[in-house]
């Protein structure tokens, strides 16, 4: 077990120090280069001089490379080029919008994809299946920021049940702890704070939810539909047990385990749904942050910043899927 | 947005790839070539009517012997609802693109003097005898602009979808012909593809350039399929490097590359065909979003569907939401097609439902 | 009255495009208390067909059963699913044929075996899993302390199986199915199973129905034997009839094709011409026809019934291999 957790823990670091590299070979690559990227191309060349002392740019490659490494690891990304806050900073404050956002989209996600698959399999070949299928299909076929759009009009424009735009309504004092709304108003006791936040939070959370959701319902239906055919559920049924501990225990605790690896491998899905989404919304967490740093001149060092962030989550989320599955399934244990 | 249907598949690349042909049409045959021979004999001396309905029975067990994986495939495509819907909606959407000029009312990049006149930031003309579904923001025939579209939208998807399959073919095939080293550096390399999620890749590759251009689009679409593709390949060779057929070949003296392009490569195609159709729907969306967070196509005369929504029909979404409604239409309905195409011909491949 | 009374069972399966198909063909038997019954034919006869019947498991949709199953009196095809629900595990049980993909991969044995017990018995999950320790004792699996917490993987085959047989046998059914108990079994660890099964059926009292395609499982086992061919019961008798004198030519068939350590040396073994699969429907004919070495006019034209024997049996041939003829 401690070797499955270090041989992937190392797999891990592999993959990370790679796309750094990758990062730097691309940051010395840009057009005009790194100089010009950052100054723009009316610096004079004094200014010019200055940066590339500054930024190590006349030392030999690899003295660089070290040096940008050595920044990576200690989370020095210097300062953003469009408001010269540390980059740092700037993620900071973005990080814990987006990921109350991917959250609830994921439980979400998980929460009504799971029984609807499980439904559809039970009900397969039948309308309820039927639909379910067609839903997925057209799940996965929709530009989610269209969408977006669409639900933004129908719930905030013709009948106002959702505020269209936000994270929080304008004017409500909240108190800010940890960034996080929701659990901020759970911990100050300002449970209107949790509600507003909640009710901001609906909309673009399923949006967002989307996709994941399609794909847990596809997967779910296979699985479950697998599992049905499976030997143990004839046992199971010859011993006479009744339906919620076969559906429990004999069946989607086995149809689960490959579900377990979608969820992990949505979380991609969520970080690149999470830059449409938020733009519908005016979200202000790590996709808008991700849209002004390209849009509004290329943010280099906020993008490299962001994209290594991104890339650790995505691994870090997929490593510790893996690691569960020690703890769920028990084939996996003795190996 | 190739997350949902592709990343799946990477992971387990046993899904598509169990499809090794051989192996099936050698399985249990042996058995039913032995039956008619021993029935008829015992036969002989009974009414010819018996006796026929036997030999067409011991005909059917015989012919479903010959019939290749891939001809049995397309019967059951053939005959499956799904895949003709899909193939249908996908025949259409190629031939409006074929046909557009002849389709289409008026020239796509002309402003018409009769809806620019009317043309305000909070007023775009709707439909009207000449121009059936009104004008775009900039005076043009929305219609016209919607058919020549289909071009584009097809010229996107499959220039992307294809540079995509090229150098994920190309490492996969490297990896999985060469197995040891070479498979794990491109691997590695893969996986650092995969760390990034798809769009966030597509982003940073548009980034890269200093303005965005059509081909930094497609490119960027491509780039982010290939990871996949790779994975898909080198998961089907390796499986059937172990697989009866190919040991056989190599038994009987086959040199290894004419194995590789002769034997493996053919088989893991399928596999890879299948995702191509399921990429094409996702590159599609892929564009548009990109064309959505502003790093799309900046040429104005070009007309494509995922710029129209992704630009024109966001940004006039409270004027006239017909600009946005018709092209996303058009994009969810060729995403469904190409879907639906895929996802039968994914299920006709599967050995488990061949019958 | 009987145990376990079979009348008029059939099961139609229909497929939606496709012709309905008849798996299991009016077939009846019975098995008295206590008694050993064995259903024996090749593969696709129909005889694990007739076993999910009886108790209930085939799927919901896409088949037909009619007939009437009489469990104690009890027709149990008319009992509400609930109901039905209420007996499997408790007055049948029932074992399959692959002991490796019928336990549940996730759960380990222990509760496993006292999940019937909750069910059935009422017992909390202690005295369900202590009670399952004795029963684990009971089949034979060492160490049973240690096994309640393992997981199927983890133990041999013919564990697995006795471990099958404790969950069937939990709660003291009447009766027990067996489908091909030992098939997935190497030799050797079949015979230990038969012999376990032997043993705890006349401990217990339990009825058995025996379905095997291996007339080496019937011979040291069963009372009465059926021979099941194209979903219909051809032959029935006891089991010393039935092997002294096999009457029905695929019944001898079956026979011949059994290595015998008494036979010469040198002489072939007899194998019955073609499978299952070439049989005709048997509203053309006799199904067997096309693989009968006996085979006259009459067996093209119509079913033959099924009569009774001299020897207390029943038969259904027009042409049967004479009384005289031994087994080769």
């Amino acid at each position: 077990m401690l070797r499955v957790i270090v041989r992937r823990l190392l797999q891990l670091a592999v993959t990370l120090i790679a796309l750094s590299a990758l990062i730097f070979v691309w940051l010395r690559n840009l057009p005009g280069g790194p100089v010009e990227a950052l100054l723009g191309e009316r610096a004079t060349p004094e200014r010019r001089a200055l940066l590339i002392k500054a930024l190590g740019y006349d030392q030999p490659i690899l003295v660089q490379y070290a040096k940008f490494m050595q920044r990576v690891v200690t989370g020095d990304f210097g300062n953003s080029i469009r408001t010269g806050d540390p980059v740092s900073e700037v993620i900071g404050r973005a990080f814990p919008a987006t990921i109350e956002l991917a959250v609830v989209a994921m439980i979400i996600a998980i929460g009504l994809g799971v029984p609807l698959g499980y439904l559809a399999a039970r009900h397969h070949g039948r309308l309820l299946d039927n639909l379910s299928i067609a839903g997925t299909l057209l799940g996965i076929s929709i530009p989610i920021f269209f969408l977006g759009y669409l639900l933004k009009d129908v719930f905030t424009q013709n009948i106002h049940w959702f505020p269209p735009s936000g994270r929080i309504s304008t004017g409500l004092d909240n108190t800010n702890v940890t960034g996080f709304f929701v659990l901020d108003g759970l911990l100050t006791r300002e449970f209107d704070a949790t509600a507003d936040a909640l009710w901001h939070l609906i909309l673009p959370a399923f949006t967002l939810a989307t996709i994941p959701l399609a794909v847990i319902v596809r997967i779910t239906r296979a699985s479950v539909l697998d599992v049905l055919n499976e030997d143990y559920v004839r046992t199971a049924e010859a011993k006479g047990l009744r339906h919620r501990v076969i559906r429990g225990r004999h069946i989607l605790r086995n149809a689960l385990l490959p579900v377990v690896t979608t969820i992990g491998l949505q979380t991609g899905a969520l970080l690149s749904g999470a830059v449409l989404t938020e733009k519908v919304y005016n979200w202000g967490g790590l996709g808008t942050l991700i849209t002004d740093s390209i849009s509004g001149g290329r943010d280099y060092p906020v993008l490299q910043a962001l994209i290594l962030l991104a890339a650790l989550v995505f691994v870090v989320v997929n490593l510790l899927v893996d690691l569960s599955y020690a703890f769920i399934d028990p084939r996996v244990r003795v190996r | 947005m190739s997350d949902p249907m592709t990343r799946p598949g990477v992971t387990s690349p046993r899904d598509g790839s169990g499809l090794p042909a051989s192996d099936l049409s050698a399985g249990d045959r042996p058995g039913v070539e032995e039956k008619p021979e021993g029935v008829t004999r015992d036969l002989g001396r009974l009414g010819d009517r018996k006796k026929a309905r036997l030999d067409e029975l011991a005909r059917a067990t015989a012919d479903k012997g010959g019939v290749s994986l891939v001809r049995d495939a397309f019967r059951r495509l053939r005959r499956n609802p799904v895949a003709i819907v899909g193939a249908s909606i996908v025949g259409i959407f190629i031939l409006v693109a074929i046909f557009a000029p002849l389709l289409a009312p008026h020239d796509p990049a002309q402003r018409f003097d009769e809806l620019t006149k009317n043309l305000t930031v909070d007023n775009i003309p709707g439909a009207s005898s000449e121009f059936p579904l009104g004008s775009d923001p900039l005076g043009r025939d929305f219609l016209s602009r919607l058919i020549y579209g289909s071009r584009q939208t097809l010229f996107v998807g499959v220039v992307a979808t294809l540079i995509g399959l090229g150098l994920g073919v190309l490492i996969g095939a490297l990896a999985g012909a060469f197995g040891g080293w070479v498979d794990n550096i491109l691997m590695r390399f893969t996986d650092v593809m995969l760390a990034l999620p798809a769009l966030l890749l597509a982003i940073s590759l548009v980034a890269m350039a200093s303005r965005s251009s059509q081909w930094t689009v497609i490119f960027a679409v491509a780039v982010v399929n290939v990871p996949i593709f790779a994975r898909l390949l080198r998961g089907s060779m390796l499986a059937q490097r172990e697989s009866d057929h190919v040991l056989a070949a190599r038994a009987l003296g086959v040199k290894g590359r004419s194995i590789v392009l002769r034997h493996m490569l053919p088989n893991a195609m399928t596999a890879v065909i299948v995702q191509a159709t399921l990429t094409l729907s996702t590159a599609i969306l892929e564009a548009a979003s990109l064309s959505f967070l502003g790093l799309g196509d900046p040429d104005i005369n070009r007309a494509e569907w995922g710029l129209m929504l992704g630009v024109d029909g966001q940004r006039y979404f409270e004027v006239r939401p017909e600009l946005a409604y018709y092209p996303a239409i058009a994009i969810i309905v060729v995403a469904l097609g190409f879907t639906l195409l895929g996802e039968a011909m994914r299920e006709a491949l599967d050995p488990k439902n061949r019958r | 009255m009987s145990l376990l009374d079979v009348r008029d069972l059939s099961v139609v399966f229909q497929r939606r495009g496709e012709r309905p198909f008849t798996a299991v063909d009016k077939v009846s038997f019975s098995v008295e208390p206590g008694q050993t019954v064995g259903l024996v034919g090749e593969s696709g006869c129909g005889k694990s067909v007739t076993s999910l019947a009886i108790m209930g498991l085939l799927p919901k949709r896409g088949n037909r059963v009619s007939g009437e199953v009489l469990f104690e009196g009890a027709d149990l095809l008319k009992l509400r699913p609930d109901d039905m629900r209420d007996r499997r595990g408790r007055d049948i049980g029932m074992i399959f044929q692959d002991p490796l993909s019928s336990l549940n991969p996730v759960v380990p044995i222990g509760l496993q075996v006292a999940e019937v017990l909750e069910r059935h018995r009422g017992m909390n999950r202690k005295a369900a899993l202590k009670e399952a320790r004795e029963l684990l004792d009971a089949v034979g699996i060492p160490d049973p302390m240690r096994r309640l917490k393992e997981y199927p993987h983890q133990i041999s085959g013919g564990m697995r199986q006795r471990a099958l047989i404790a969950i069937a046998l939990a709660c003291k059914p009447r009766l027990l199915i067996a489908d091909e108990p030992t098939t997935a079994l190497d030799v050797t660890i079949q015979a230990q199973i038969l012999t376990l099964l032997k043993q705890l059926v006349d401990e217990t009292g339990t009825a058995l129905i025996m379905i095997t395609h291996d007339l080496g499982v019937v011979a040291g086992l069963c009372d009465t034997v059926n021979v099941l061919y194209g979903g219909k019961v051809v032959e029935r008798a006891a089991r010393h009839e039935l092997f002294g004198r096999p009457r029905h030519p695929y019944t001898h068939g079956l026979l011949s094709s059994v290595p015998r350590l008494d036979s010469p040396r040198g002489e072939r073994l007899h194998a019955i011409p073609g499978s299952v699969a070439d049989n005709i429907p048997w509203v053309e004919g006799c199904a067997f026809a096309p693989r009968c070495g006996n085979v006259v006019d009459a067996c093209l034209e119509g079913t033959p019934p099924l009569e009774p024997t001299a020897t207390g049996g029943d038969l259904r041939c027009n042409n049967p291999v004479s009384e005289e003829v031994a087994v080769p």
